[in-house]
């Protein structure tokens, strides 16, 4: 029975989330509430446990929730269901989208979309520089300076020179990160 | 057969190196799937991106679902789809079973500060790529500020960004074909 629970609640994520990862996590809040799998001091352990875990959070999380509502089974159970709608939805219009690709409409609506779309990724960047370059969010411009790393931003442009000029695989760079992260962090 | 196993494989390996949401694996995307497989281009990937803004799920696995769909068709995009997820499914199942909140951990939190910050170096490396292929006249300038001041500047839904942008694109298009047909009969 929790498994049929678990499929319509991670069905209705997966449709109704929109933009992301973190998108999912009003949804999975209310499902702490409404059943007793997890409490929401659980979610917020969950949340911290799938930033730090590879994979794309939203699919951490369905796994989690799952896991700590009916085991190995649940998690599978979850993780499918969450990305069931997706999976239905991008088909049909991948297939349209092979249909009128020649549609002159279609072709001007990607003109206009293509440079927004980097707009937008640039924005969604922002988030992720936050909390990597300060320590605490600050109310004013007085505390962002102040919570300012500036050991953080020194082995970010060291990294970055690197990335430009070396075009080596992307996971070499994130191992020198984690390495530099343990040694810098703990010793400096 | 050779080619199901190779989006599987190809898909739980940029799924095994995302560290965060779907901004991290733009830069594993741009690597395994433009540069290494060729299976899209890079603006085709800013075409899946466009469509994953406003649609349902996660921006992860409607890319991967997109990408397998257009190599092998239905069976394809289950492929991918399931690589790009299975790494999530192993890892987590053995940290909730095994090892509590890992979180908490200062060596773990040590090596998530450095990792995000080769993150943050990859997007950045990743962005420069998508506006030289996505922004190539002032319109897509224009696009592109116009994209950043409404989403990042004033918060608003991305879905505006998108369909502002479906509308604007298709009137500067057809305001250039009038001219040059003018330009012609003069």
């Amino acid at each position: 029975m929790t498994y049929l629970y678990l499929i319509y609640e991670f069905i209705k994520t997966g449709l109704f989330a929109i933009g992301g990862g973190m998108a999912t996590i009003p949804f999975l809040h209310e499902v702490a509430l409404k059943y007793d799998w997890f409490n929401t001091a659980d979610l917020v352990d969950m949340i911290a446990i799938s930033e730090s875990t590879p994979g794309p959070i939203g699919v951490n999380m369905a796994t989690f929730a799952g896991f700590e509502a009916a085991g190995v089974g649940g998690a599978v159970v979850s993780t499918l269901a969450l990305v069931f709608p997706s999976y239905i939805i991008i088909m049909i219009i991948a297939g349209m989208m092979e249909k009128f690709q020649k549609n002159t409409y279609v072709q001007n609506s990607f003109v206009g979309l293509r440079p927004a779309v980097v707009g937008l990724l640039t924005v969604a960047s922002v988030a992720i520089f936050k909390v990597s370059f300060f320590t605490e969010a600050g109310k004013t411009l007085e505390q962002w300076i102040g919570y300012f790393d500036y050991k953080a931003f020194v082995v970010f442009a060291l990294l970055l020179f690197g990335v430009m000029k070396l075009k080596k695989h992307p996971i070499i760079y994130i191992g020198i990160g984690a390495v530099a992260g343990i040694v810098l962090q703990t010793y400096f | 057969m050779r080619e199901l196993l190779e989006l599987y494989t190809s898909f739980f390996k940029i799924g095994i190196m995302t560290f965060g949401g779907g901004m991290a694996m733009l830069p594993m995307l741009q690597a395994e799937v433009v540069e290494n497989k060729h299976w899209a281009t890079e603006d085709e990937l800013l075409n899946y991106f466009a469509v994953g803004q406003c649609t349902p799920g996660i921006i992860a696995v409607n890319t991967a679902t997109f990408v397998g769909f257009k190599e092998k068709k239905a069976i394809g995009a289950l492929a991918s789809t399931l690589g790009v997820v299975s790494p999530s499914i192993v890892i987590i199942m053995v940290i909730a079973a095994f090892m509590g909140n890992i979180s908490e951990y200062p060596v773990v939190q040590n090596a998530l500060w450095g990792i995000r910050l080769a993150a943050c170096a990859l997007i950045v490396s990743s962005i420069i790529k998508l506006f030289k292929s996505g922004v190539k006249d002032v319109f897509g300038l224009f696009m592109f500020l116009f994209a950043f001041m409404i989403a990042g500047v004033f918060g608003l839904s991305s879905v505006i960004v998108v369909i502002s942008a479906i509308v604007f694109g298709n009137v500067y298009r057809i305001i250039k074909d009038k001219n040059k047909k003018k330009e012609e009969t003069e």
